[in-house]
């Protein structure tokens, strides 16, 4: 009987190590990300984890509770009062790049919470945005997003500016 | 004409005109949109006025080079409305509110009973099964009726044509992507995701549930969701809506119904109107040509 016990928690033991969050495993949380995805029209952004959790401290700041922390925003209690650490913390994991594409709006669960879940842009810059006006870090498009070529002609702004708003540029400067 | 015969012409054309056509009078206005219909959400308070969707806008339908750089924030000095260049257009608010200003995009906001489709008389406008309000260009004549019906503002003019002066609007980018399943330019481009793509009905379910969740963040209402009889695009805000821009004096009835009495008896008119005084004529001119007769014949011994 008592070997039985002893492999059963053992066994707990093992698995309660493989689904540990690989978040707490120091080694696999990122110093930087390259965020890319809008790489037609701005250079890609660096964004610089490391310096990020120096300054946050507090994972579930920006990771909600996939990080293993608790449960904490009433309207995830509501259904996680009792879940754990998720596998994935990675924004991407969970917020698609697709979010209204007819796949996308097809596979939407509309009996759940999630279905007013973010797409990816939307979750990166409410989750930045929100909290550098709070913490006066940057917030203007192209403090993060500097513009390519193809964005300055997208935006017909730099090489791109109509003729007249060139003109009354310089008509100001003088 | 015998007078049997005309009281018969009226009798029928009365029984007519009350039995078919207002028939269909009364069916209008009473239309929820297509169930499939897709709609926008647009978030008021997610909105940092970076007007992505202007440009995203322009590049889409190909619209003529803007005045200003789609970067340049100096546009908001001015209140602007959708034109010929500019499909939508962002504006900025500075209200009572803490937290900065409020952005408003605009556009057209594909009525579920569209007061633009009533108001053409020859029926350049459609609106589709996905929910958006389209026209065709080729038959639009130019007349401006729609400008004018349109409770939102919404249509544009090129009053820089000379001969082909046409309406020009938002079409919920219809050709290029929502026929295909796809969500419109502006809301592909959005960084704050303010604009939320999908079908009409979940949209309410989204927008009622962003309420019930963070109540002190918005007004408890959904611009849109019965505003003249209920929206394609539908607005939240976390400030009045008559701060923001919005006409909210509108009420619920599409814009349809105002004319619908009316327009019911125009077919009564045209039909009836048209044998009753032919009738009247006819009596009157019978008594007309006796009298006639004898003035003719004094006139003639007269003369004689």
């Amino acid at each position: 009987m008592y070997a039985v016990r002893n492999w059963l928690i053992g066994g707990f033991v093992m698995l309660a190590l493989i689904t540990a969050p690989t978040a707490s495993r120091a080694g696999n949380v990122p110093d930087s990300i390259n965020l890319d995805s809008l790489e037609q029209l701005y250079e890609k952004v660096t964004f610089n984890h490391a310096a990020h959790i120096r300054l946050v401290l507090d994972c579930a700041e920006c990771h909600h509770h996939t990080t293993g922390t608790l449960v904490e925003d009433a309207n995830c209690v509501r259904c996680h009062k009792n879940s754990g650490a998720t596998t994935v913390v990675s924004c991407k994991g969970c917020h698609s790049d697709q979010t209204f594409s007819a796949a996308a709006l097809r596979e939407k669960d509309k009996n759940t919470y999630h279905m007013d879940k973010l797409g990816l842009k939307g979750a990166y810059h409410q989750n930045c945005m929100g909290c550098h006006s709070k913490s006066g870090g940057p917030t203007g498009c192209q403090d993060c997003h500097a513009l390519k070529k193809a964005g300055q002609a997208f935006y017909n702004t730099g090489a791109y500016a109509p003729p007249q708003a060139k003109g009354n540029k310089k008509h100001s400067g003088h | 004409m015998k007078r049997r015969d005309f009281l018969k012409a009226c009798m029928l054309c009365g029984a007519a005109t009350t039995l078919g056509v207002p028939r269909k009078g009364w069916g209008a206005g009473s239309f929820e949109g297509y169930p499939e219909g897709m709609g926008v959400l647009v978030d008021l308070t997610r909105c940092v006025g970076c007007r992505s969707c202007e440009a995203a806008c322009n590049k889409e339908q190909q619209l003529p080079a803007p005045d200003m750089p789609f970067d340049d924030q100096s546009v908001f000095e001015e209140k602007r409305r959708p034109t010929e260049k500019a499909y939508t257009v962002v504006n900025r608010y500075e209200t009572k509110q803490e937290g900065g200003p409020v952005y408003r995009k605009i556009q057209c906001n594909h009525c579920n009973e569209p007061a633009c489709l009533t108001s053409c008389f020859v029926n350049a406008y459609t609106k589709t099964k996905e929910g958006a309000v389209i026209y065709n260009p080729k038959i639009c004549v130019g007349c401006r009726n729609c400008m004018i019906a349109c409770p939102f503002n919404v249509p544009g003019y090129s009053y820089s044509s000379a001969f082909n002066p046409v309406v020009k609007k938002c079409i919920f980018c219809y050709d290029t992507r929502l026929k295909n399943g796809r969500p419109p330019a502006c809301v592909e481009i959005c960084p704050q995701e303010v604009l939320t793509f999908g079908h009409r009905q979940d949209l309410l379910k989204i927008g009622h549930e962003r309420i019930r969740e963070t109540p002190d963040k918005y007004v408890d209402h959904i611009y849109g969701e019965k505003e003249v009889g209920g929206t394609g695009w539908l607005y939240l805000s976390g400030v009045p809506f008559d701060q923001v821009g919005f006409d909210t004096t509108l009420g619920n009835e599409p814009i349809i119904s105002n004319v619908k009495e009316f327009l019911g008896t125009v077919p009564m008119v045209l039909a009836i109107w048209p044998a009753l005084f032919t009738g009247f004529h006819l009596l009157a001119s019978r008594k007309d040509h006796g009298e006639q007769g004898h003035d003719h014949e004094k006139k003639e011994e007269g003369k004689q």
